[in-house]
């Protein structure tokens, strides 16, 4: 068993579905990032089998967290101070998310402009429901499955 | 700067006032024919139409204004793989209001992010048709003075026709208006509009014979069934004859009902309903070149 040390100041991603920590860790732009991370796949979990973890020593504030509303509402997000776990974030549904989901329709002026972004538009909040800001076209991806690597 | 990409940007006070504007157009065309003077409008139509272009040519035409443009994707840089952003940053320079036309969905918003001019969105795809659907209100509007309390039959291809979409989410913000959809079963009216329709608790049914609904109508929207939207030639064959609108079928209608269609047609109207007086459909190309001089005039901050 792998052990990984306890972080001082920072945050815990918990519950990641195994295999998704990294395109996480892209989403977040931790790779831009000047801090310390540890990125732990397929941990024992006895809720989930096997859950990948996100230990990152970093301002919680200085990232955008609600992409992870978007891409796996189960993540527990622990913000840790002094060593100890002093909050748990709650996720919320972006209005917007850039380059998250790639619209799959062949009639979106995205599938022959290839440099534009791939926007969506919270359209339902109640149903999760994101559509392409250009051609309206519903979300279907299933959360996770067949996001833009970043 | 305002651009037009869906129906919806205007608020129902707006469409008033550009309703109103539209009318004084049609009673006083000549107070409005120099008010675009040294004004010129783009016509980038990058997949061919010949209404939609040419009425937005001749209401620009009619305003006083000169117009410049192409009609296929072939005859601009389009063909050359410049991006729709490039294109009209250099259109901007050119003129001052551009309306687009565009096969993929959602290009003239992305023309819009870019553009230093205002932008109309004159199709994209089966996306949206904005002022075809300003057309079919101002034609309402006029022909029955009001845009509320009437009982709407929508015709023939419900599944794939975005004018039949486009004009029902403008008439659910007006106040009782009853749909009937009209279709065969292949055809049928998205569920997500139904849905929308029962969340908003406003009536409609689904029914297959347009004869059994004819004497309920106070307005009759046909549309066409189109080859383009059907991968299986067997299909379009079986269904574009579905509905064919005929005097025997005129004579079950009110007195005062209303026919409509965005045309061309094909065939799902006969040539005989034309000189009935219930029949609009040509009326209607009239207030689309009225509208359409009504929104240059709005979107350039034109007051005359």
């Amino acid at each position: 068993m792998l052990n990984i040390g306890k972080i001082e100041e920072g945050f815990v991603l918990d519950h990641i579905k195994a295999g998704k920590s990294l395109s996480i860790y892209h989403h977040l732009q931790l790779d831009q990032k000047d801090c310390t991370v540890a990125i732990i796949k397929n941990a024992k979990s006895n809720k989930m089998g096997k859950k990948d973890i996100l230990k990152v020593e970093c301002d919680i504030s200085q990232l955008d967290m609600d992409v992870l509303a978007v891409i796996d509402h189960d993540i527990t997000i622990n913000v840790i101070q002094g060593g100890e776990i002093v909050a748990k974030q709650e996720l919320s549904l972006p209005k917007e998310v850039r380059d998250i989901y790639k619209c799959k329709n062949p009639r979106c002026i995205t599938s022959i402009e290839q440099e534009l972004p791939h926007i969506f538009c919270l359209s339902d909040e109640a149903k999760g429901l994101y559509r392409c800001k250009y051609c309206e076209e519903k979300c279907t991806d299933v959360i996770g499955d067949s996001f833009l690597f970043r | 700067m305002r651009h037009l990409m869906s129906p919806l940007d205007f608020t129902v006070e707006e469409l008033d006032k550009l309703f109103d504007l539209a009318n004084d157009i049609e009673k006083n065309p000549s107070k409005y024919a120099h008010s675009c003077d040294g004004k010129t409008l783009a016509t980038c139509f990058y997949e061919p139409s010949t209404r939609t272009r040419l009425s937005f040519e001749a209401a620009m035409i009619n305003l006083g204004g000169s117009v410049l443009g192409f009609s296929s994707a072939n005859a601009s840089s389009a063909a050359k793989g410049e991006s729709v952003s490039d294109t009209i940053r250099t259109i901007s320079c050119y003129s001052d209001i551009c309306a687009m036309r565009h096969p993929k969905e959602g290009a003239p918003m992305v023309a819009a992010a870019k553009s230093g001019i205002p932008v109309i969105n004159a199709g994209d795809g089966g996306h949206q048709h904005p002022t075809q659907t300003l057309t079919d209100l101002l034609t309402i509007r006029s022909l029955k003075g009001r845009l509320n309390n009437f009982t709407i039959g929508l015709c023939g291809d419900l599944k794939f026709g975005r004018t039949v979409h486009s004009l029902i989410n403008a008439l659910i913000r007006y106040d009782n208006i009853s749909f009937i959809f009209i279709s065969p079963e292949e055809l049928r009216i998205p569920d997500y509009i139904t849905e929308k329709l029962k969340e908003l608790n406003i009536p409609y049914e689904e029914v297959i014979r347009l004869e059994d609904v004819m004497p309920n109508l106070d307005l009759l929207y046909m549309t066409r069934v189109q080859r383009e939207r059907f991968f299986n030639e067997e299909d379009y064959i079986r269904l574009k004859d579905f509905y064919i609108l005929n005097k025997d079928k005129m004579a079950l209608a009110k007195d005062d009902m209303l026919v409509l269609h965005p045309l061309p047609r094909v065939n799902e109207i006969s040539v005989e309903v034309d000189d009935d007086p219930r029949a609009a459909y040509f009326r209607q190309v009239q207030y689309g070149v009225y509208v359409r001089m009504a929104l240059i005039l709005t979107l350039l901050e034109i007051e005359v």
